[in-house]
């Protein structure tokens, strides 16, 4: 089967204009804005059944639709700060297929009456930045941006923005905070970005993922894409396997299929072929599951992940085989969130910075740490729902879903 | 009136107003809530999460929209995760439980997070006793903490944010709540957090550091030791500090005060002023005070405090006792009746003034307010109504700053402007110069010196700002000295009374005129019956001179020829100054500190000040010397009590007539609810129990006649080649004697400057920062150059009481 969003794979050098333009692209963009109503748009992108890539997997056409209609002019901005440890998604796609997640943020600018959009980028993606400004420019030369496409009223201009590297940035509202020029720090909700987000104003954020889709939706109609994937999840994912495996990478696959083929059919098997102990389907941020046939089995879309005591989140997909101690993975993830909590709010600040404490003492104990990890278990839960956005919860999945499905690991079976 | 929503606390059903949050809801229901970073004068931002609650709203059927009944009333669907009590608004049947075992939990969780970066340095932190953190840790936190002490992060504790803030890094919460302060209500960004997690800390971004003149505040609204002042960190321990209620006598703002008071030993064993602390008055400084108002308090400490009378024997003055002292003075003052005179400025009580007013027309005498100032007659006439809160205005209001540079003159005047401009009210600023209030102005209009007058008369006529300000529902003019004299100011006041007469915005609240006067009772003077004069040198020569609480020898060197050319000075005054030196009889006054009585802002609110430290040395009241010296002279004035001397004032002076002391006592609740049991919540801002003072009715409230006195047409000034307009400005940080005694104020104050544009420097070839000689009218001295463009050519800036004597536009030169 051939990509529907790796398409660079199946196409040499997509990411030149003309070859885009040649394979196809623009069609959807020229097809929205001169044939249909945005409202059409958002329709067709609701009935298709897509689902927001960046984790949380909110329906895509719903997200469009809540933008507020009585408050102007309205945002769309493209989150690609991708910096979730283990996903590589966004940066594959950016460069190497990055007219498809342009013509897909047109598109959505087109469906919500937005004339600016924003791609930011993290700090680190400077590179991108610096191609994606000549593709801007490329675009806007062809008349696929700027003032009244294609001969109708509507104009759009993109900007791209690079972020100063901060994790916390991914989140939405702080993106919008640094987006803005001020700190990188979330916002308290309500109000959703839909009604105020970008400088106050009515704003729509996806994923670059999310965009790259919207194209292949429009070009090809809603009911095509809704028959790939599950009836819990249409269409294809990007999966970013990493960890233990043979072959590590981005794998497209629909929605539905499992682990198993995910591992080893693409990811080519556990190195030295040892079994899968846990995985990690979200990144840093995840739950861990402890890995039998009937995990392997199960297909890796929203619904079934969630039944395994986790979440999909971006799906990049961390192997640990049995020489992991998960002991020693915790201490990287409680490390990574420590640096990279923003500090606005008590928990998270404070309690990322006791969990640090505690897990470099239990590195340096030889074993004997049961009080400490009955500390550790309890200030990951105290923290858990209290604090201001997701990053602090995040910070005590992999810690308390460690302890708790391996006690082994910590010395408490 | 806000729509109101009926909302379920712990049970307890109450009705409030729709915008209102969760914790404002709880306040209100009595029930304390518990936070940090929320601050009712600021944006909820649900940092600190201490205010963790459970939230439930009535559940509606999707299909039918209708709420769903059980038992007879609506089945609630409690949210699953703990909610910030700060960010969630009220709506209607919302049910909040405070004390469930889950809210507990949670507000037991933010402590003891919070606990586990605290340096828990108590026992010396100046915080503790009125400690948020402390307080809130007895309430809901763990009695045992279960982090390892050693593994605290060391961070800096004694961190200078500006020369009056100290800031300690180990102590900070990260509430945010003094960022905010600066940025919300100050108006003045210069703080901010600097790194992330759990190295956030606060930073200065000015340079000079901590550059605002709200600064104080921040430590009144750290929930921590955090913060503290220059002035008062490791000074004294709360629970040591006596508080009385005072009135800020360093502007005519009028902002209320408590005085912190402590027996010292480094002061002798006296009893000590320690620190100045805002005192709530919603309707007048809210929870606020400047920093001049915090931190210039000291001059009544001063060593050059007069203690003892004293007469001038063989040209040298020398202790006398009191009776022999107002005994020579009453006998001069009586020779002399035709050419009797009395001085007196705003820094008298209006008991005090009431007292010297009556000795002078018993006398036969003249008497004159020591200012700058004039038009004291008008604010009488259109003052604003009784009622006026700056605080109610907003979009459909409009307010006129003119002449004056009310950053500088009143701060908390500035402060509170600039929030009703930014609630939507047309703020029109008229200036010759940039103003820091322009910033926030609808409109600024900048007229030539000299043209004030012909300014606001063309807010009279047809035009576009001008019919914005006559359609305004309210409208307030505030106009000041700034580039004028008595006579300028005088016009000029006539002029703004005129319009606000002819727009109808007079006789009401929130409407009428503000005089931003030199000094904190200015308004009171007038009320009394004193009037500035135009040349007071002239009004001074060859007379007999009773002078009260001004240092005109120490404000213009010129005086020292003209009192001593006159036939006698008598001089009361708190401290030795310039005048009492050539004084032949001088008084030892009591500093407001140390006596009652009451003040008249500039808003006219009669306000009362209580006696918080004892008197020094022989020193008595105002108005008690008066009465001394009058009983010499046969006349019957009240001098033991200043209650009684109010009661006499309001049977003769009209506007005060209904008032007295126990009315001006007299206090309502206020919101926020602030005071010192639930310091958490509004910050170390103390509760108004004292008195909020009253508000005069001005003529047109009253309904009497309202004759604007017509404006006295003044020859415009013309300076020849080679000369320049010298102008008089204020300033905030000042030579005066009750600012400079403030030793931590000295690099505010700086050096003496004066302005002027590039093209004026240019042809005096002057630079920026060097040192000029500048001369008018008999005064020279030496000032650095400031270039400010917005300054007309030919114009230089001089500012008031910083060492060169201008009362008034004056022609001079520049060398």
């Amino acid at each position: 089967m051939s990509h529907i969003l790796l398409r660079h794979r199946d196409i040499p050098d997509l990411h030149k204009f003309n070859v885009y333009k040649k394979n196809g692209g623009f069609s959807a963009l020229k097809k929205a804005v001169t044939k249909m109503q945005p409202s059409q748009v958002t329709d067709e992108v609701k009935n298709s059944g897509l689902r927001g890539r960046g984790g949380a997997g909110f329906p895509t056409g719903m997200k469009w639709s809540f933008i507020d209609k009585n408050k102007w002019p309205h945002y769309v901005v493209a989150n690609a700060d991708e910096s979730e440890p283990g996903t590589f998604k966004d940066r594959e796609l950016m460069e190497m297929n990055p007219f498809q997640f342009l013509e897909g943020l047109a598109i959505a600018s087109y469906a919500v009456g937005a004339n600016v959009a924003y791609v930011y980028l993290r700090g680190e993606f400077w590179d991108i930045a610096e191609a994606m400004d000549k593709q801007i420019a490329e675009m806007e030369e062809a008349g696929f941006l700027g003032d009244k496409l294609f001969g109708t009223d509507y104009s759009l201009r993109i900007y791209t923005h690079l972020g100063a590297g901060a994790y916390i940035c991914g989140e939405e509202t702080a993106l919008l905070e640094s987006l803005e020029g001020k700190r990188g720090q979330p916002r308290t909700r309500p109000p959703f970005p839909a009604v105020a987000g970008l400088f106050g104003k009515p704003t729509v954020i996806n994923n670059v993922e999310t965009f790259a889709n919207v194209p292949m939706i429009l070009a090809n109609g809603a009911d095509w894409y809704k028959s790939i994937g599950t009836a819990d999840a249409a269409g294809v994912k990007i999966y970013s396997l990493s960890g233990r495996v043979r072959k590590p990478g981005n794998y497209e696959l629909p929605f539905g299929s499992t682990f198993r083929q995910l591992i080893y059919e693409h990811g080519m098997g556990v190195q030295d072929g040892r079994p899968v102990k846990a995985l990690m389907p979200a990144g840093a941020s995840s739950s861990l599951i402890p890995v039998n046939d009937k995990v392997l089995d199960t297909p890796l879309d929203y619904a079934s992940v969630r039944g395994m005591g986790a979440d999909l989140g971006s799906a990049s997909v961390i192997v640990l085989d049995d020489t992991v101690d998960l002991n020693w993975v915790i201490s990287k993830t409680v490390k990574f969130f420590k640096h990279e909590s923003c500090g606005k709010c008590t928990p998270c600040r404070e309690g990322t910075y006791w969990m640090n404490n505690i897990v470099k003492r239990m590195g340096h104990s030889n074993g004997s740490y049961k009080e400490d990890t009955d500390l550790l278990l309890n200030v990951a839960k105290q923290m858990q729902g209290k604090c201001l956005c997701a990053l602090g919860d995040f910070s005590t999945m992999a810690v308390v879903t460690s302890i708790e499905r391996f006690p082994k690991d910590f010395n408490r079976a | 009136m806000t729509k109101q929503v009926n909302v379920t606390i712990n049970g307890k059903p109450i009705a409030v107003p729709e915008n209102y949050t969760v914790v404002e809801a709880a306040k209100l229901a009595g029930i304390d809530i518990p936070v940090f970073c929320h601050h009712p004068k600021l944006e909820p931002v649900g940092m600190c999460r201490m205010c963790l609650v459970e939230v439930g709203q009535p559940m509606v059927d999707p299909k039918t929209k209708e709420v769903v009944m059980e038992n007879g009333a609506p089945k609630i669907a409690m949210r699953p995760k703990l909610e910030t009590a700060c960010t969630n608004r009220v709506f209607e049947g919302m049910v909040v439980q405070t004390q469930t075992e889950k809210a507990t939990v949670g507000q037991k969780s933010t402590v003891e997070f919070l606990l586990t970066s605290h340096p828990l340095d108590c026992p010396v932190c100046d915080k503790g006793g009125e400690c948020p953190l402390q307080n809130l840790t007895m309430a809901h936190g763990p009695g045992k903490s279960r982090f390892i002490y050693d593994e605290k992060l060391k961070m800096d504790k004694q961190v200078p944010l500006g020369e009056l803030i100290y800031l300690d890094r180990e102590r900070c919460i990260q509430c945010a709540r003094c960022i905010r302060f600066q940025d919300e209500v100050a108006g003045e960004p210069v703080l901010a957090f600097d790194e992330r997690g759990r190295t956030t800390q606060i930073v200065s971004l000015s340079d000079p550091g901590f550059d605002s003149i709200f600064s104080g505040n921040t430590t009144d609204i750290c929930p921590v030791g955090a913060l503290t002042t220059a002035d008062f960190r490791f000074g004294a321990r709360p629970w040591e500090l006596s508080a009385e209620s005072s009135i800020c006598t360093q502007c005519p703002v009028g902002c209320n005060t408590t005085l912190n008071t402590r027996r010292e030993a480094k002061a002798g064993g006296e009893i000590v002023v320690k620190r100045v602390m805002p005192r709530q008055n919603e309707e007048v400084n809210e929870i606020w005070l400047c920093d001049k108002g915090r931190f210039a308090y000291h001059y009544a400490e001063s060593k050059e405090r007069l203690t003892k009378p004293m007469i001038r024997k063989d040209g040298k003055l020398s202790r006398a006792s009191w009776d022999a002292a107002t005994k020579l003075a009453a006998e001069k003052f009586t020779k002399n009746k035709k050419d009797f005179v009395v001085l007196a400025s705003g820094r008298l009580s209006n008991e005090d003034l009431f007292n010297l007013k009556s000795l002078a027309d018993t006398a036969g005498g003249k008497a004159i307010l020591y200012s700058d100032m004039g038009g004291g007659d008008v604010t009488k006439l259109v003052g604003v109504g009784a009622g006026t809160n700056l605080s109610k205005m907003g979009a459909g209001d409009a307010i006129v700053v003119v002449a004056s540079d009310l950053y500088e003159e009143a701060p908390i005047w500035w402060l509170r402007v600039k929030q009703a401009a930014q609630r939507g009210a047309t703020l029109i600023v008229a200036n010759a110069r940039e103003t820091k209030l322009d910033k926030f102005a609808k409109h600024v209009i900048r007229y030539t010196h000299g043209n004030e007058v012909k300014t606001i008369n063309d807010l009279g006529k047809k035009g576009k700002v001008a019919d914005e300000f006559a359609k305004a529902k309210n409208a307030i003019i505030f106009y000041g000295s700034d580039g004028l004299g008595v006579n300028g100011t005088s016009a000029l006041a006539s002029a703004c009374g005129s319009l606000l007469k002819e727009t109808g915005h007079v006789g009401r609240a929130n409407n009428g005129l503000i005089g931003v006067w030199q000094r904190a009772n200015d308004q009171g003077a007038f009320e009394m019956g004193f009037e500035p004069v135009d040349d007071l040198a002239k009004a001074l020569k060859g007379k007999v001179v009773y002078i009260a609480g001004a240092d005109p020898v120490g404000d213009n060197p010129n005086f020292a020829k003209v009192l001593k050319d006159s036939k006698f000075v008598a001089v009361q005054d708190l401290l030795e100054t310039a005048t009492t030196e050539i004084a032949d009889a001088v008084f030892p006054a009591q500093a407001f500190t140390e006596r009652e009585g009451t003040f008249t802002s500039g808003e006219r609110r009669v306000q009362r000040f209580y006696a918080a430290v004892p008197v020094k040395g022989e020193s008595k009241p105002d108005f008690a010397i008066t009465s001394m010296i009058a009983k010499q002279m046969g006349v019957i004035l009240e001098g033991s009590s200043v209650r009684v001397v109010f009661d006499l004032l309001s049977n003769s002076v009209d506007a005060f007539s209904d008032l007295n002391y126990d009315k001006l006592a007299e206090t309502k609740e206020q919101f926020p609810i602030v005071g010192r049991s639930d310091m958490y919540y509004g910050g170390t801002t103390y509760e108004n129990t004292k008195g909020l003072g009253v508000q005069l009715l001005p003529m047109a409230q009253v309904g009497g006649t309202v004759r604007i006195p017509k404006v006295r047409k003044e020859a415009a000034i013309h300076p020849k080649e080679k000369e320049i307009l010298a102008v008089p400005v204020n300033k905030l940080y000042d030579y005066g004697i009750t600012v400079s005694s403030a030793e931590l104020l000295e690099q505010r104050i700086g050096e003496t400057k004066i302005s002027m544009n590039s093209s004026t420097a240019k042809k005096l070839g002057m630079d920026a920062g060097k040192t000029a000689k500048i001369s008018f009218n008999g005064v020279s001295g030496e000032a650095l150059i400031k270039i400010d463009d917005s300054i007309s050519a030919g114009v230089v800036l001089v500012p008031r009481s910083m060492g060169l004597a201008i009362h008034e536009p004056v022609v001079g030169k520049v060398k």
